[in-house]
C-alpha cells in the first residue's frame, strides 16, 4: 500500500493508521505534524509546486521503500491556510518490525521538510505576516539517513 | 524559437507580482544561475527577487537543481526560497 494526498482537506489520522493496522505487518507507525501557535500566529499559508509536490513525495517514499521492508506507506500533506491546532501533515508506515516502521517514518518526516516544494506564510495578530526561513536544524537531522 | 517557462514562488512570486512567465531558451548550455543573472538585470521586483542568488533554489523539469546546473533541454524552471514543509 502506498499512499499519496497534497489537499487543502483535513485528513482522518486514526483512519490512516487503521488502514495500515490492516496490512498485518505487525509494526505500525505515525507522525502527525499540528499547527504551533507560537508568538500570536494566527494564520498560516502554505503554498506548493503542484506539478512536482506530489512527484517529489514519491521519490522521498520510493527511497524509503528502497531502505526498509515496507508493507505500506502513506504521506498526507495539507496545502492551503490552517490556524493553530490544525494537522499539517501525516506520515504513516508499517512493517514486519518495529525498526523499520519507526525509522522510515522519521526518514520521511525528515525528508519532506527538506527535500519536497512547499512554503509556508505565517500571518500574526498584529497583522504582520512573514515567510517562514529554512532551519538550519532541519538540514542537519538528515545526517543520520546519509 | 524555444521557449523555457518559468515559476516563481513564496517571496520570489511576491517579490515581481507574478506566478510564471515565458522567455526566449537561453541555450541548453546556459545555467540556472545565468537565467537567475538575466533576471535581476531587469531591476525592480526582479532585482530584489534575485539580489542574493545564494537564497535561492531551483527546480528543473520538476526536479531539484544547483544553480550551477546547465538547462539543458529543460523547459519549465522554477525558482524559489529553500522549501519549509512538514
Amino acid at each position: 500500500m502506498r499512499r499519496i494526498a497534497v489537499s487543502e482537506a483535513d485528513f482522518d489520522a486514526a483512519a490512516e493508521i487503521a488502514a495500515l493496522e490492516a496490512l498485518g505487518g505487525g509494526a505500525v507507525a505515525s507522525f502527525t505534524g499540528i499547527v504551533r501557535g507560537d508568538d500570536g500566529l494566527e494564520t498560516f499559508r502554505l503554498d506548493h509546486y503542484p506539478a512536482m509536490t506530489e512527484m517529489q513525495v514519491g521519490r522521498l517514499m520510493d527511497d524509503a521503500l528502497a531502505r526498509w521492508p515496507l508493507l505500506g506507506v502513506v504521506v498526507l500533506h495539507r496545502v492551503g491556510v490552517m490556524r493553530p491546532g490544525d494537522r499539517i501533515v501525516f506520515v504513516g508506515t508499517a512493517s514486519s518490525h518495529r525498526g523499520a516502521a519507526l525509522e522510515s517514518c522519521a526518514f520521511l518526516i525528515d525528508w519532506l521538510k527538506t527535500s519536497a516544494p512547499f512554503w509556508k506564510k505565517e500571518s500574526f495578530a498584529d497583522g504582520s505576516a512573514r515567510w517562514v526561513e529554512a532551519c538550519a536544524a532541519d538540514d542537519a537531522a538528515l545526517a543520520r539517513w546519509t | 524559437m524555444s521557449t523555457l517557462s518559468l515559476l516563481y514562488f513564496a517571496w520570489v512570486r511576491e517579490a515581481i507580482g507574478l506566478d510564471g512567465e515565458t522567455i526566449e531558451h537561453p541555450g541548453p548550455d546556459a545555467s540556472v544561475a545565468d537565467v537567475v543573472a538575466l533576471l535581476a538585470a531587469r531591476g525592480g521586483g526582479y532585482g530584489q527577487a534575485f539580489a542574493e542568488p545564494e537564497r535561492l533554489r531551483a527546480a528543473l523539469d520538476q526536479r531539484f537543481v544547483r544553480l550551477s546546473d546547465p538547462l539543458g533541454s529543460g523547459r519549465e524552471l522554477a525558482l524559489f526560497p529553500p522549501v519549509t514543509g512538514g
